[in-house]
This record gives structure tokens, sequence and C-alpha cells, in this order.
């Protein structure tokens, strides 16, 4: 499996882009106020960019190499520059939430224009086929291309469709999915809303992306739409169920709602809570595919039952936006996973050496990676099956996952024996209770495997030939 | 004394609310009005945190931007009547009486109340950082009581959503069994 890239341009999109005039013909036909306000524009921004630089060098950190990680340190000291500027509050405010909001959004935009790529290469890694690899070396340019060829075509707006309620999910699903970044801890000190309630803030500000689809799929005027937004609504609610009594148990044991304390916690006792509620972290990541739309449970746009769900009557640009936000929010589970149950920024004291946000970046893009892996591995779930499994199966556990830990909670605060020993055995316990539970609740619910012998496999002699079975007979 | 930017949210924020509360009864489309509901819970939400009560803010919009919405939204799709406009209704007459008792009650008690004594010094003396823990204290402390019968009320609106759809004369258990886990999926969301 090479990747040859070939001489010739591979797509009339290709050709068409290189038969363009060249950038710099552009910039040297331009009239002569435009190259001047050009030049002032592009010094002003190397000079902001020379002052950043100034602030993050000069002396206030000691210069060594691994300085870049303390980003938060580098904000703090912009910060008290722009106080001593003394033009009040408002200034810092402004300059600090710009550039902490223009990170986050660089950062997801950064993965939006790599990630589509990455998972149509895994997915063909995994199908045993090559993937894109046409567009630039190895395929790379493939998105760009792509969001190239989406803002080209027309947006179309269905007949009867409702043209306000239409033209808005686009851009209504996007904020949430922009919004719920906001606690993520990405180092000690350094998230760019560190609130108290972070825990009830991603949850709720999550949920509110299913009146945005539910919009969508209700003004396409499009009975495929609607089912798509009516599947949605209905597996959304139910799901919100149990990720929320797997969120209670996280808080129970780490008595806080803010995720930095949470993942502060998980550094201090040296755990990541996986090993601790491995129920939760099962729920939440089965649940989380059903919030966002992944394989396993994406019946909301299941290609094969309703065209496209409820972005069926979507086009150009406007169907790439949701696609956007479903690879954004994959990645977004990702970092909740990392926060919550894989120790978010902290890898057991080589945070000291490596920048904890790389740390979570890589947690974050290794739980994008589980959720490709289930993509081409699982089959789709049927809607009544995915119902009857939030609350029949997880909703009962679930509760009875709070009690247990409620009570170890309650144990370990009366306890006066080192943690490692209080935590270790609650650790063994859990396992051992969520493998019983799981089990005798699935046998329960009459959803126990069967492991009756399959039988064995017959020769149809018809299917090859004589001679194929006569080859197979004699074991060649 | 409250900043500038504090004041000029406030305004924007009730001036959203206010409007979008308004043409909720105004619009003829359920639709439409079930969008403008969330927005004036969103206002609301955004009131409460100019008000510094962030739990109150996100379990504002925990609860009724994104559930009780929902709920709407399967009361209008699952209704033969979601099809019709936002028509006259019956009961305009007591409608109206019910909400001008109910304004009255509001500009009474704000006319009435001397706002002045939880400002200032009398503020500075109560403060409190972290809203959560206060209300937790709060609720699993002298409020337990409320607390408990709270939860009661909500099992009961459980098992009255399985009671409702569950059909008696079915006696093959699966089948309406089936039916129950699916409708509490929506009766049982709030």
């Amino acid at each position: 499996m090479t990747d040859r890239h070939s001489e010739l341009p591979a797509t009339p999109m290709a050709r068409q882009i290189i038969a363009r005039r060249s950038l710099l013909d552009a910039a040297k036909a331009a009239p002569v106020s435009l190259k001047v306000a050009g030049s002032i524009v592009l010094l002003g921004l190397l000079l902001v960019n020379a002052l950043i630089g100034f602030i993050v060098v000069d002396g206030q950190l000691d210069g060594e190499w691994y300085d870049f990680r303390d980003l938060g340190y580098a904000m703090e000291r912009l910060r008290i520059e722009l106080d001593e500027v003394n033009l009040g509050p408002w200034l810092s405010y402004w300059v600090t939430g710009l550039i902490g909001g223009l990170g986050i959004l660089s950062f997801i935009g950064g993965f939006l224009l790599i990630g589509s790529w990455i998972e149509r290469r895994l997915l063909a890694r995994f199908q045993v086929r090559m993937g894109p690899n046409r567009v630039g070396p190895f395929g790379l340019l493939q998105p760009i291309a792509d969001a190239l060829k989406l803002m080209q075509k027309e947006v179309l707006i269905p007949m009867g469709a409702d043209r306000l309620l239409f033209f808005l999910p686009p851009v209504l699903v996007f904020v949430p999915a922009m919004l719920a970044w906001g606690p993520i801890p990405w180092a000690p000190g350094m998230s760019y809303l560190d609130i108290n309630v972070g825990l009830l803030f991603v949850v709720s500000i999550t949920s509110l992306s299913v009146l945005a689809i539910w919009m969508a799929g209700w003004s396409s005027n499009n009975h495929y739409a609607l089912l798509g937004a009516m599947r949605t609504v209905a597996m959304m609610v139910s799901y919100e169920i149990p990720i929320s009594l797997s969120l209670i148990v996280v808080v129970l044991i780490t008595g806080s709602l803010n995720l930095g304390e949470i993942v502060a916690w998980q550094t201090d006792h040296n755990v990541w809570l996986a090993v601790l509620l491995p129920f939760s972290l099962f729920t939440f990541f089965f649940s989380s595919t059903a919030e966002i739309n992944r394989t396993p449970n994406d019946i909301a746009e299941a290609e094969s039952e309703i065209v496209a769900g409820f972005h069926t009557e979507y086009s150009g640009m406007k169907a790439g936006l949701f696609l956007a936000v479903e690879l954004g929010n994959a990645l977004f589970v990702g970092a909740l996973v990392a926060t919550f149950f894989l120790g978010g920024y902290g890898l057991f004291g080589l945070e000291q050496w490596i920048p904890p946000y790389v740390i979570l970046a890589a947690k974050a893009s290794f739980g994008y990676f589980v959720f490709i892996w289930l993509r081409s591995t699982l089959p789709r779930f049927r809607i009544d099956q995915l119902m009857t499994f939030a609350w029949k199966y997880l909703i009962p556990l679930s509760i009875a996952n709070v009690l247990v830990v409620a009570v170890e909670t309650s144990i370990a605060a009366r306890w006066e024996v080192e943690a490692i020993f209080i935590y270790g055995s609650f650790a063994v316990v859990n396992v051992i209770l969520t493998v019983i539970a799981v089990r005798t609740w699935a046998r329960v619910a009459g959803y126990s495997s069967s492991f009756e012998r399959p039988e064995p496999p017959r020769v149809a002699p018809m299917i090859g030939g004589l001679k194929a079975a006569r080859r197979i007979k004699a074991g060649a | 004394m409250d900043s500038l930017g504090v004041v000029i949210a406030f305004y924007v924020l009730s001036a959203i609310t206010i409007v979008s509360a308004a043409s909720i009864f105004l619009l003829r489309n359920l639709v439409h009005a079930i969008v403008l509901l969330v927005v004036v819970f969103l206002g609301m939400a955004g009131l409460f945190l100019t008000l510094s009560a962030d739990f109150i803010a996100v379990a504002q919009i925990l609860i009724y931007a994104g559930a009780i919405s929902v709920l709407f939204v399967f009361a209008v799709m699952l209704t033969p009547l979601a099809s019709r406009d936002n028509g006259n209704s019956l009961y305009a007459g007591p409608g109206l009486l019910l909400g001008g008792a109910i304004a009255a009650i509001v500009v009474v008690t704000a006319f009435d109340v001397e706002w002045n004594q939880l400002t200032g010094v009398a503020l500075e003396q109560r403060s409190f950082t972290d809203t959560i823990e206060v209300i937790g204290n709060q609720l699993l402390g002298p409020h337990v009581l409320a607390f408990e019968v709270a939860s009661v009320l909500l099992l009961f609106a459980l098992l009255g959503a399985i009671v409702l759809v569950t059909d008696p004369n079915n006696e093959d258990g699966a089948a309406a069994e089936e039916e129950a886990g699916k409708d509490t999926a929506v009766g049982g969301s709030e």
C-alpha cells in the first residue's frame, strides 16, 4: 500500500486551481492604495506578534526551552501589563477574552482541516482500502478540496420550506459546539471559563444543539428530514439521563463541579477515574456516541434508512457546517472523556516536561481514534434497540452505580487510612461489581449472548464448480 | 455599584426576553412560538448571570431550554392540532384575568420590598463566592423535606406516565412493556 502521487493534477478542480493567476501576479496588479493599506495591516500584525513575543520572552519567564508550555503564565503576564495601562478593567477582559477565544477557535479549526482526512484514511485502513490519496502529498489537501467544492455548490432552499428556520440551524448548531469548549482545563489554571459550575455548563450547553437539529429537520419540509429530527430528539432526551447519572458519580468522588478541580483531584491522587469508575466511563462514552451521532448510534442520519436524516435538504457549505460540527463534537467528547476519566492534562508527573495542553490534545485525539475504530467495526443499532438500551439497561444500572459510589464516598470520608488503600480497594470492588452487574442485568433483560455452536459450513458444489469442490475436499 | 457592562447587559437581555415573550402570543405559527420560547429561557438565564447566580442560570438552561422545550416539541409534533395555526383561545377572558392578577402581584412586590437592604455593606457581609455550596447545604439541611417531597412527586409523575400508556387489555406483557419503555422516554424527560 504505497501512495503514488501522480504528476498530472487529478481532478478538474485541481486543474482549475493551477490555471488561475498566481497570488504574486494578483498582488502586482493591485492598485497602489491597496498595496499601502495592505502593508500597513501586515506591519501592524507583525508588531502585535512581536509585542506578545516580547512579553512572553522578556525575563518574566526564565528563558528556558520548555517555557512555551506555560501559556497560562504568559497570559497572566499580559493581563498585568494591560492593567498597568490603566484604561479600566474592560481592556484586559477584551484582550484576554479575544486571545483565548481565538486560541480555542484556531485549535478546533486546525483539527477540522485535518480531521476528515484522518477519519477517511483510518476508515480505509480498517477496511483494507487506500482512502483519499490524490490531492496533495498523501491526499493531505483533500479536506481543502472538499471545502472548496462545498462552497462552490448552489445553496438550495426546498419549496415549502420555512425560510427563516431553514436558514438558522447551521449557524445555531455551531454555537453550543464552540461554547462547550470553554470550561475544559488545558493546563493548571488555563481554562477559558474557569467557573464553579463547569460540569453542569458543559451538560446544559451540549443539550441545546438538539433544538437546532430539530429546527433543521422540521423546516426542510421533507419526510426523511423530519424522521431524522424526531429520532434525534427522542434519542438525545433519553441519553441525557445516563450521561448525567454517570457524571454525578464523578462529582461524588471528586467533590467538585469545577473541571479544573476534577483534574487536579486525579493528579493529586495519582489515579485515573477510569479505573475507579469503569461503568461510568462506559456509560458516558456510549451515550455520547448517541448524542453526537457517531456510528454505533447514528440512527438520526442513517444513510441506509433515511437518506441523510435531518440535513437531507441542506446543500453546499450549509451541509458542510453540519458535518464540521459533527467532527468537532467527536473531538470534544474525546476531550471530555480525557478530562473526566483519563486524568485530563496530567500524566503522572510527565506534565512537568511535556506541555499539559499537548497531553490533553493527545488524549482527546485518542478518544477520536476510538470513535473511528467503533465506526469501522460496529453495525448500527435499530431505534427501538437504542431506546430500550437506554431506558431498561443503562439507567437502572447507572442508578445502582450512583448508590454504590455514594456508599464508597462516605466510607472514604470516615476511614482514616492511606488514600491508596481506600481507592485501590474501591477500584477492585467496582470493576468486579461492574462485570457482575452487566452480565446479570443483560441476562435478566434477555440480552445474554448465546454461545451455541454454529453449523459447520458446507461446500456448495454448484458455486465454484465441481473442480473447486474436489480441490476443497482434497484440502488444497 | 454595578459596572456599566452589567447595566447594558441587563437592558439588552430584558429587551430580548420581553420582545420574544410578547411575540409568542402574537405569532400564528406554533413552531416559531416554541423557538421564541427557547429564546425567552436563554434570556432569563442571562439575567440570572448578571445577578451572579451561576448555578441558577445553568440550571435554567439545562432544565428549561434543554428539557422543557423538547417536551413542547413532542407535544406539538405528536398532536394532530400541530398542523393548525395558533388560533384564538377559548379562554382569552380568564387568561387575561389571571395574567393581570400575576402582573399585579409582581408590581406590588417590586414596589413594596426594600431592595436597598441587600446592596452595599449588607451584601458585603453575606458575601459568598460559591453559590452551589450554599444551595446544596440549604437543600440537604433546612429544606430537606421539600427536596424529598419534590423527588417523590417526580417519581409519581414517572409511574403515572407508565400507567397511562400501558394497555390493561393486552395480556401479552412484552408488547405493552415495550410501549411503556418508549413513552416514558417522552413523559419522564423533565
